[in-house]
Parts: C-alpha cells; sequence; structure tokens
C-alpha cells in the first residue's frame, strides 16, 4: 500500500490535470522486470525440484568447473559498476565520459559472453546428455540470451550519449536508466544462477 | 519529471483512419482497441463454439462415428484453447478492460497505448496460426493443459504450433496486464483516492497482479516443452530420466490463477450492472476489495489441488486441500455482497440484469461443486471425469460468459449510441439458460457414474443423459443466433439510447455516448461516490 500513496502524493502536485502526467514509463518497466523474474523463478524452481527428487543416472556426468564462472560473476558485478558510472557522468552532462564508460560496460558484457561460450564448449557433457546438463544449458542459455539483448542496448544507448546530435542528456536521462535497471536486473539473476547451479 | 500531452496534436486524430476501417489499423485509442479485441474474441467464440457442438454431436452416440478419435483429440484441444486464450482472456481482460478502465480512473486513455496496441495484434495472429494447424500435420493433441508425456508422443507440428500460439497469446496478456497496473495505479485523475474507484478496476487490478505473476512461469515451462520435442531433451520425459510433475507443478502455477484471470474481472463487470440495474449502491465496497485481494494472494498456493492424482505427497494434499477451502470465503463474502445489493432493489428486469442473475445462480453451483473438488477423497473419485468438465464450464461459461453477454448488454449504448432490443435480449438469456443448465448439469451425473473426459467414446449406458446433454449444446448454439440479430439491428437501426439510458453515476457514463476521441470534453469528473444511487446525487455537478 506505501508505493500507491506515494504516487497519490505525486498527482497532487500536478496541477494540470489530464494534459500533463507523470512518467511511469519506469514503473512499467519494473513491472514487466518482475515478469521476467517469474520465468526465471519457474526455472530455478524445476532445477531444485529435480536436484531434489531425480537422482543422476548410473554414468551420466554433470560436473561443473568454479574457475569460469567465477570470473564471469566478477564481470558482471564489476560492469553494474561501470554502468553506475555511466550514469553519474550523464548527470553532470559529460557524454564522452558516457560513452568511454558504456562502451567498457559493453565491452565486459561481450567478454562474459565469450567466457560462456568456452565454457560450453570445454564442458565434459552436452545438451541431451541428463536432465541436469539439460536444464544447466537452459538456464544458461537463458540468461546469456538476456545478457546479449543487454549490450546490444548498452551499445545503443551508448551511441544515443555521443555528443553530436545525441539523444542522452541530463534532461533525457530515461534510456540510460532503463536500460541500467535491466542490466543490474540480469546480473542479479546471474548471481542466483551461480549460487544455485555452481555452488549448491 | 512530467510528460505533456498536447490535445491538439494526438495520434488520432491526424494519420489514424476514420469510420468503420479504424477497427482494422494499428488505433492507439482504448476504445477502439476494446471493440477490436471483443469483435476478435467473439469471432473466435464462434469458431470454438462450433468445436464444441462438434464434440457434443460426436458425443450423441456411443461410438466414435461422426469424426476419427485423433481428430475428437484435436478438436477438443482447439476448443480448450481457443476458449480460454481467444475469448475469455482477451474479452474480459482486454475487451472491457481497455474501454472501460480509463473512464473509470478519469484518464484520455491507457497508461502506454503503443503497448495496449501491440498486445492486441498479437492475437489475432497467433489465434489464425493455431486454427490453422489442424491443416498442417493435424492440430495439437494433447488438450489445453499439454501434460507430457503425450504432448510429446502425439505428431510434433500441431504441438510446436500450439506452443507458438500461446507463448505469443501469453507475451498479449503479460503486456496487457503491464498496462492494467500501471494505469490504474499511475494514471488516475488528482482527488480520486483507490478506495473510490469503481470495483472492476480492483477487479482488474488483482487480475493484472495474477497475470505478471504467473504467466511468465507458464511461458518458461512451454519452453522447456518445446525442447523436449524438438531438441530431444528430457526434461519432462520420463524415459530420458525427466519428471512429468514438475510440468504439472509449472503448468499449473499459471492455469490456476488463470481461472481467477477469468473470473475475476467477472466479479468486477457484475459489480458496476447489478447497483445500475437495482438502484442500490453495490454492498460492501470494502470487503469487496479485500476479498479479491484474498483471492489473489490464496489463488497463487492452491495449484496443486489439479494434481491429487499425481502422487502428491500427504503433507501437500492437505496443505492444497486447506488452501483451496480457504478461497471459498472470499468468494462467499462477494456472492453474500451481490445477493444483499439486490436487496430491497428496485430491480428493472431487462436482459442485463437477467445475465448478472443467471451469472449469480450459475456461479455458486459451480463454486460448491469447486469446494467439493477440492477435497482429496471425492476428487480421486472424479478426477478426469465430466463431473470436472461440468464444474468449470459452470465457472467459465455460466459465470464469465454470461457476464459478458450481461456486459454487452448493459455497455452497448455507451459503444453505440444506440439501445439493444430488449425482446430479443430476454430471448437470447432464456435459451442460453435453459441450453446452458440443460447441456451441463447432467454431466455432473455422469462424472459421479464414472464417464472420463476427453475420450471419444463411452459405455452405452450413459447415451441417453449424454443426448440430453447435446440437446442442451444445440439450444446453446441456437441461442447465438437472437444475439447477432440483434446486434446487426440495432447497430443499424436500434433506437437512440442518449448519454445515460441506465441513469448510472459510474464516471463512463458522463460523457456522450459514444464517447469522443479523448473521452472527455474538458476535465475528467471526478467521481467520488461511483454508487450513490438512492442518495442525493452528488455527481450531477458537470458534463451529464
Amino acid at each position: 500500500m506505501t508505493t500507491l500513496d506515494s504516487s497519490k502524493e505525486i498527482q497532487k502536485n500536478n496541477s494540470e490535470v489530464n494534459e500533463t502526467h507523470e512518467d511511469f514509463r519506469m514503473f512499467g518497466l519494473i513491472t514487466f522486470l518482475i515478469a521476467d523474474g517469474m520465468t526465471f523463478a519457474g526455472f530455478f524452481a524445476a532445477y531444485l525440484t529435480y536436484k531434489a527428487v531425480n537422482p543422476l543416472p548410473d554414468g551420466a556426468i554433470y560436473e561443473l568447473e568454479l574457475p569460469i564462472p567465477t570470473l564471469n560473476t566478477i564481470l558482471l558485478l564489476v560492469s553494474s559498476a561501470t554502468f553506475h558510472k555511466a550514469g553519474k557522468a550523464l548527470l553532470k552532462d559529460k557524454n564522452s565520459e558516457t560513452q568511454k564508460w558504456l562502451f567498457f560496460t559493453a565491452f565486459l558484457g561481450i567478454i562474459f559472453l565469450i567466457c560462456q561460450l568456452f565454457e560450453y564448449f570445454h564442458l565434459p557433457f552436452g545438451l541431451t546428455d541428463n536432465l541436469f546438463a539439460s536444464t544447466f544449458y537452459a538456464l544458461t542459455g537463458f540468461h546469456g540470451l538476456h545478457v546479449t539483448l543487454g549490450t546490444l542496448m548498452i551499445l545503443i544507448i551508448a551511441w544515443q550519449s555521443r555528443i553530436n546530435g545525441g539523444r542522452l542528456t541530463s534532461q533525457n536521462m530515461f534510456p540510460l536508466e532503463a536500460v541500467e535497471l535491466y542490466w543490474h536486473f540480469v546480473d542479479g539473476i546471474w548471481v542466483i544462477l551461480f549460487i544455485i547451479l555452481y555452488l549448491l | 519529471m512530467t510528460i505533456s500531452i498536447d490535445p491538439q496534436k494526438t495520434n488520432n486524430e491526424s494519420l489514424q483512419p476514420k469510420g468503420w476501417l479504424r477497427f482494422f489499423s494499428f488505433s492507439l485509442d482504448h476504445k477502439v482497441i476494446g471493440i477490436q479485441y471483443l469483435v476478435c474474441g467473439f469471432l473466435f467464440y464462434l469458431i470454438g463454439g462450433s468445436l464444441a457442438s462438434a464434440i457434443r454431436i460426436e458425443l450423441a452416440s456411443p461410438m466414435s462415428d461422426f469424426m476419427p478419435r485423433d481428430v475428437y483429440n484435436q478438436v477438443l484441444t482447439l476448443h480448450g484453447t481457443i476458449m480460454i486464450f481467444l475469448w475469455i482472456v482477451p474479452v474480459v481482460n482486454g475487451a472491457f478492460g481497455n474501454y472501460l478502465i480509463p473512464f473509470y480512473v478519469g484518464a484520455r486513455d491507457m497508461a502506454f497505448p503503443r503497448l495496449n496496441a501491440v498486445a492486441f495484434w498479437l492475437i489475432p495472429p497467433s489465434g489464425l496460426m493455431l486454427v490453422a494447424s489442424y491443416f498442417v500435420e493435424g492440430a495439437a493433441q494433447a488438450g489445453w493443459t499439454a501434460y507430457p508425456p503425450l504432448s510429446i508422443t502425439t505428431p510434433q507440428s500441431g504441438q510446436i504450433i500450439w506452443i507458438l500460439s500461446v507463448l505469443l497469446l501469453g507475451g498479449s496478456s503479460i503486456f496487457g496486464g503491464i498496462n492494467f497496473i500501471a494505469t490504474i495505479i499511475k494514471l488516475r485523475r488528482p482527488g480520486l483516492k483507490l478506495m473510490q474507484l469503481p470495483m472492476y478496476c480492483w477487479a482488474m487490478l488483482g487480475t493484472s497482479l495474477l497475470v505478471v505473476l504467473s504467466t511468465p512461469v507458464l511461458a518458461g515451462t512451454l519452453i522447456l516443452l518445446s525442447f523436449d520435442i524438438i531438441a530431444n531433451t528430457g526434461f519432462f520425459n520420463p524415459v530420458l530420466g525427466g519428471n512429468v510433475v514438475v510440468y504439472q507443478h509449472l503448468f499449473w502455477f499459471y492455469s490456476h490463477p488463470a481461472v481467477y484471470i477469468m473470473v475475476l474481472p467477472a466479479f468486477g463487470l457484475v459489480s458496476e450492472i447489478l447497483p445500475v440495474h437495482a438502484r442500490k449502491p453495490l454492498f460492501g465496497y470494502t470487503t469487496m476489495v479485500f476479498s479479491i485481494m484474498g483471492i489473489v494472494v490464496l489463488g497463487l498456493v492452491v495449484w496443486a489441488h489439479h494434481m491429487f492424482t499425481s502422487g502428491t505427497p500427504p503433507w501437500m494434499r492437505l496443505f492444497f486441500t486447506i488452501a483451496t477451502a480457504f478461497i471459498a470465503v472470499p468468494t462467499g463474502i462477494k456472492f453474500f455482497n451481490w445477493v444483499a445489493t439486490l436487496w430491497g432493489g428496485k430491480i428493472s428486469i431487462n436482459s442485463a440484469m437477467l445475465f448478472s442473475c443467471g451469472f449469480i445462480i450459475n456461479f455458486v453451483f459451480g463454486g460448491i461443486t469447486g469446494v467439493a473438488l477440492a477435497q482429496v477423497p471425492f476428487d480421486i473419485h472424479v478426477h478426469d471425469t465430466y463431473f470436472v468438465v461440468a464444474h468449470f464450464h459452470y465457472i467459465v461459461y455460466g459465470g464469465t460468459v454470461f457476464i459478458i453477454f450481461s456486459s454487452i448488454y448493459h455497455w452497448f449504448p455507451k459503444v453505440t449510441g444506440k439501445m439493444l432490443n430488449e425482446k430479443l435480449g430476454i430471448l437470447h438469456f432464456i435459451i442460453t439458460f435453459i441450453g446452458f443448465n440443460l447441456c451441463f448439469a447432467p454431466q455432473h451425473w455422469l462424472g459421479l457414474n464414472g464417464m472420463p473426459r476427453r475420450v471419444a467414446e463411452y459405455d452405452p449406458q450413459f447415451q441417453f443423459v449424454n443426448q440430453i446433454s447435446s440437446l442442451g449444446a444445440l439450444l446453446m448454439a441456437i441461442s447465438t443466433i437472437p444475439f447477432l440479430i440483434n446486434v446487426f439491428l440495432s447497430v443499424r437501426n436500434g433506437k437512440d439510447s442518449g448519454d445515460n439510458p441506465w441513469n448510472a453515476l459510474t464516471p463512463e457514463w458522463l460523457t456522450s455516448s459514444p464517447p469522443p476521441v479523448e473521452n472527455w470534453e474538458g476535465e475528467a469528473p471526478l467521481v467520488e461516490e461511483p454508487y450513490g444511487y438512492g442518495k442525493k446525487i452528488l455527481n450531477e455537478n458537470k458534463n451529464i
């Protein structure tokens, strides 16, 4: 109920009734991310149930190495921080600095994807080998799809934050804020995924 | 940050087509989109209804003589999927939600008009794709639940098209849900408090929360299922070490809330219609709000009552039986509130009122069988029999579809400025009500005596009762004829309704009928008491 009350107060401050309204694109995005998070929740629930109920068949191989995913976790956490830096720079209208940080964030995202592919090619099991192998690829693959989309969006807003003719300014922060929220969301999901798939 | 809207330069006035062509355009007007949802949904209702007729013709005799068995399976799968995902969910949420919610919150459109149009335009292609899958290699045969291993072993192409279609429809539903939540919470006109909103807003808020929380799980599950079908993985395939019960859990985590996605908006709509035609305030507004939210919370934690015969452990059976029984409490509160709204009211017996009363009668019956089905010993006896079929048709047809018709009679003057013919409307109600009960009441008996559902052939001892049921289905098919005649005649030469034929107080009636493109000339009215019937009229100040 608290969110509802605060929105009421914001609306009270709006003097012109119907011709202006609050920007609630971020609200819509958050709602969408909750929905997206529920997809992952379904996958995690399935994986955990399999782990509790279905034994690994004799002779089936399902072994994970820690170094690459640990590196990936660090990459994503650092990229969240660099993205935050980009936002700070845009707030001060330092567009070239924003662009630099955004390209660096996208670079980290691409490195993450390369590491992920490297791991895929060196794992001792394939997609259809056994139940856990399938679930592993489905979960990390679905997350990788999110990282790919996020990286593309970061490259787009990096292009939009260019100095001559770019749309992003301290007055128009929404595209950057939206992608930043999405990126933090993808990072958060990765941390949960890392704990559930690799550490448990 | 705020967004300014210049009323002179909206899309609707410049490039959008005018007249009837706008219903075929990518219009951003919530009223056009609402009608698009309604008409599109009704066309699919006619297709789904024809499939239902085919099912009942087949079941008029114990042998599978009208169509081969595998075609019967395809027909029942398409019937279920079309009726749920292309008729009830889009119409009771999308159509009425889009048309009414912006009026109720005092806005000029939905929060995200473009997303709204995208959500609608996902529906016709996915629906056509689903229907057309019959001509590929046969449509899906695994029922609307698509339980593996059946859905993995039946022909692949039909099942894959079914999955893609349901994924698109689920996406449409999620976009719609996000839009409704943002509109109701964020787009209310200043001064309008949450507890002053008409009840349909609360119902749609609850429904949209369920859509946003549960539909993505179905999407994920169906993606895994499609991997099982095309990539030979083994998530749900016991032969490859998978687990079918996990599919059932994930599927019902969406599909039980889906029941409330289909019926909660109907609760909201009936709460709008009854006070108007009984000339009394809605009884127990606050309890109504809390029972809607109670149903939302409980609706998310009862899914395994569909799985009592799937080897569920005793603690799970106990928990889900108790949780399900609890849902009867908020539902009962709502039922008594409607009856109390009618009690002592100045009731006009018109088509909208009759369909609403039909809803109350059918729904309480379906609700009682629902509580019965939640009890494990009883459920194990009638699981997967016609008792279940009878139960959920009493909820979705006797409940929601009755309210869809009631709402069409109630809001037709709003949309067109013309009245529907009352005599044809009452005829429509009488045939529908008799036909519906004749069709589905006997199926309780069939189920209790052990006739399994989803099978084309049955024991000859059930033939007579099945023929009664088929006769009822015939009446239901006939009942659409007076309705269609009524709509076509009234659109062309119906009697003019004026702006507010029912003297209703809810905000959508405080503008002209049909409404102007941006809903109100000037500022939206502030309706503090949408159900103030019988009191001094508070909302008279403007725009009537």
